[in-house]
């Protein structure tokens, strides 16, 4: 630890932003509870958002390893998240009782998060296995059929998932048995408020997975793996040529790419107590694209401060924009534009018709402004400002030659 | 495994490979003698590349055999061929460019490696070294290759004789018996062709078997023991670099038939 402080204190931060990143992120994690117990009325509406939140960054994270290390294309990432969350509902709820099956299957929590995990990378596999010999555009079909596919078996399958319904009522986690422990009794009562229908007993579960998650991710990142991942996205030929084995590369990608929604799913079932075909649509998919793509495709903290901006403004600042509306006209005195008259539904509604219009601008702007994303990968900068830096590179290279 | 070593390293038994109705390589056959540095010339489009493809794995051969230390090999995968022990290079620069010289290296070291998917999640001591190895010995291929200084610099950004040589590198880290280059020389000034035709004797030093493709006559003469020709896919003739070039055939090939 104090290593790893000393490491990045020497290293000049603006060369390494991704230092900084993480720092800011690892401490805005601590800090973000406290903040809100202390300066609103219902922190625990705030917390639970977070956690939310913190799904779509495991996502975002997973869908990193296929997209920006691996450079595959997958419009249909949503399919792995139903798939990691209707195998908690299935394996913890009393679902089963309803189904063929006649039993009621009570799996803990902490067990089904890896159970899922393995299910969701086998899937990727299952899709992975006949696709990848597809490239680009191909590949972003399939995997867009696929996405499409997984929402509409589970609406279909009525007799084990009934149907649009959905399955509610899904077990609650609870702390496995060595935490509980004899401390979280009366007598001590250490650990009594860390209920798991708690919101913080949530975001903790989130920070924990996270965590994992981005040390895993990096670990891979910097192997032999995520170097064949990166050959593979610049030159597959070539990586072949030099003994990669570009089909079982491009497979573990998607496995660990969906392991990861294997995760996110089962975290999102736990915490909603209900699952439904309906939550798992190609708006999802394209929305951690956004975030993967925003943020800065390859680069881990990219994507985390990625999917954070990105959700904040779809899930906070999108549905809040009539009530804004309608403080603005009212503050600068065309109160009367707030009412409704005629064809005219008043300015608030007015406003929550254009919020996609509005969420298409950000993102175009961003896009134009940033097109590597707001926190870019070293390859990715280099990519998108081809030109510029190539001349000025090679000057650098002749310097040091003479 | 005295067979695999007494015979021929690579033996290419009446090669043929269509493209449709296209006739690119067409029952060629030679064999390459361990320890040499072997030529295969012609004039473009004879098909050299095709067959380069063909040996790599890249495009299998329609019909025919390739042979390579007594073992059948045809057909296989580019990276099964990789890891079996033949590397090549690219006629027009493939490397990844946006990835530094050193990590370019490194790559080609990835089927030497063991890590396995667990090793590298958890960074587990045996990775560690492993990775700490394969920087030690990318650092030794830039070094025997002269572009250390470049290491960390992105290999788009070398100079266009340090990717050629970066290329040379990354096809040495993959560990082969068999080295293919596919023009190396290509587009070098005489000097760096002399450096280039010292780094290939360096090579062959090393007991690696040097396979090339190379138009400039001078390189070619210069450096092999045994050159081939292809015209129009076909073999036209094979020998010593004198055989060779006093032969009728090559010399129409390259200067068109007297009248």
């Amino acid at each position: 630890m104090v290593g790893w402080l000393r490491r990045v204190w020497e290293t000049d931060p603006r060369r390494d932003p991704n230092a900084v990143a993480y720092i800011a992120l690892a401490l805005g994690a601590v800090a973000f509870p406290v903040w809100v117990t202390i300066s609103t009325s219902n922190a625990g509406f705030w917390i639970g958002v977070a956690a939310d939140a913190g799904v779509y960054m495991l996502l975002a994270l997973g869908l990193n390893v296929v997209v920006g290390f691996a450079g595959l294309l997958d419009l249909g990432y949503a399919a792995f998240f139903a798939i990691g969350a209707y195998t908690y509902a299935m394996l913890a709820s009393g679902h089963g009782s309803a189904t063929p099956l006649g039993v009621t299957i009570h799996m803990p929590f902490w067990i089904v998060l890896f159970v899922a995990l393995f299910v969701a990378a086998s899937f990727g596999v299952i899709l992975g296995a006949p696709t990848l010999r597809l490239r680009g555009d191909y590949l972003a079909i399939v995997t867009l059929g696929f996405g499409e596919i997984v929402p509409r078996v589970f609406r279909n399958a009525n007799e084990w998932t009934s149907g649009v319904n959905g399955i509610s009522a899904l077990d609650t986690p609870e702390l496995p048995i060595w935490i509980k422990g004899p401390w979280s009794g009366d007598p001590l009562a250490l650990v009594t408020g860390f209920t798991i229908l708690d919101p913080l007993a949530y975001y903790v579960i989130m920070a924990v997975l996270l965590v994992l998650c981005v040390v895993l991710v990096r670990n891979l990142y910097n192997s032999r793996l995520g170097r064949a991942w990166m050959a593979v996205r610049e030159d597959e030929v070539a990586a072949a040529a030099m003994g990669v084995n570009t089909v079982s590369v491009k497979l573990l990608a998607f496995a660990i790419g969906a392991a990861f929604s294997g995760f996110a799913g089962t975290y999102y079932g736990a915490k909603l107590s209900l699952v439904s075909p309906e939550s798992f649509g190609f708006s999802v998919s394209i929305t951690v694209l956004i975030m993967v793509v925003l943020g800065g495709m390859g680069n881990i903290p990219g994507v985390m401060v990625g999917s954070l901006l990105v959700y904040y403004v779809i899930f906070i600042v999108l549905p809040g924009l009539p009530e804004f509306a309608v403080a603005v006209v009212n503050a600068i005195g065309l109160g009367q534009l707030a009412e409704r008259s005629g064809d005219y539904p008043g300015i608030g509604e007015f406003a929550s018709r254009l919020k996609f219009l509005v969420f298409g601008l950000i993102l175009v702007l961003t896009m134009l402004l940033r097109p590597q994303g707001l926190l870019p990968s070293r390859e990715r900068a280099q990519e998108l400002t081809k030109g510029t830096h190539e001349d000025t590179t090679i000057e650098d290279v002749n310097a040091e030659v003479g | 495994m005295s067979d695999a070593t007494a015979g021929p390293v690579l033996r290419v038994e009446s090669v043929t490979k269509r493209f449709g109705g296209l006739v690119a390589v067409d029952e060629v056959s030679f064999d390459v003698q361990r320890g040499e540095i072997f030529a295969l010339i012609g004039p473009n489009g004879a098909g050299k590349t095709t067959l380069f493809n063909g040996i790599t794995g890249i495009f299998p051969p329609t019909s025919g055999r390739i042979v390579f230390e007594g073992r059948d090999i045809t057909g296989s995968k580019p990276h099964e061929v990789a890891e079996i022990g033949i590397a090549r290079t690219f006629q027009n620069i493939r490397l990844f460019e946006y990835m530094d010289a050193l990590d370019n290296v490194r790559l080609g070291q990835h089927c030497r490696m063991d890590a396995k998917l667990w090793d590298s999640l958890f960074k587990t001591p045996r990775e560690r070294r492993e990775e700490a190895a394969t920087i030690e010995r990318a650092m030794e291929l830039l070094r025997f290759v002269g572009i250390e200084r470049y290491a960390r610099s992105y290999a788009r950004n070398l100079p266009y004789g340090g990717q050629r040589r970066l290329e040379i590198a990354r096809a040495l880290a993959t560990g082969p018996r068999l080295l293919l280059l596919d023009e190396p020389a290509a587009g070098f000034t005489p000097q760096e062709k002399v450096e280039l035709m010292s780094l290939v004797h360096k090579i062959v030093e090393q007991g690696i078997t040097v396979f090339l493709i190379e138009h400039d006559m001078r390189v070619v003469m210069g450096i092999s023991r045994r050159i081939v020709v292809l015209d129009h896919g076909e073999k036209i003739a094979e020998g010593t670099p004198e055989q060779v070039r006093g032969d009728k055939r090559v010399i129409e090939a390259y200067l068109g038939k007297q009248n």
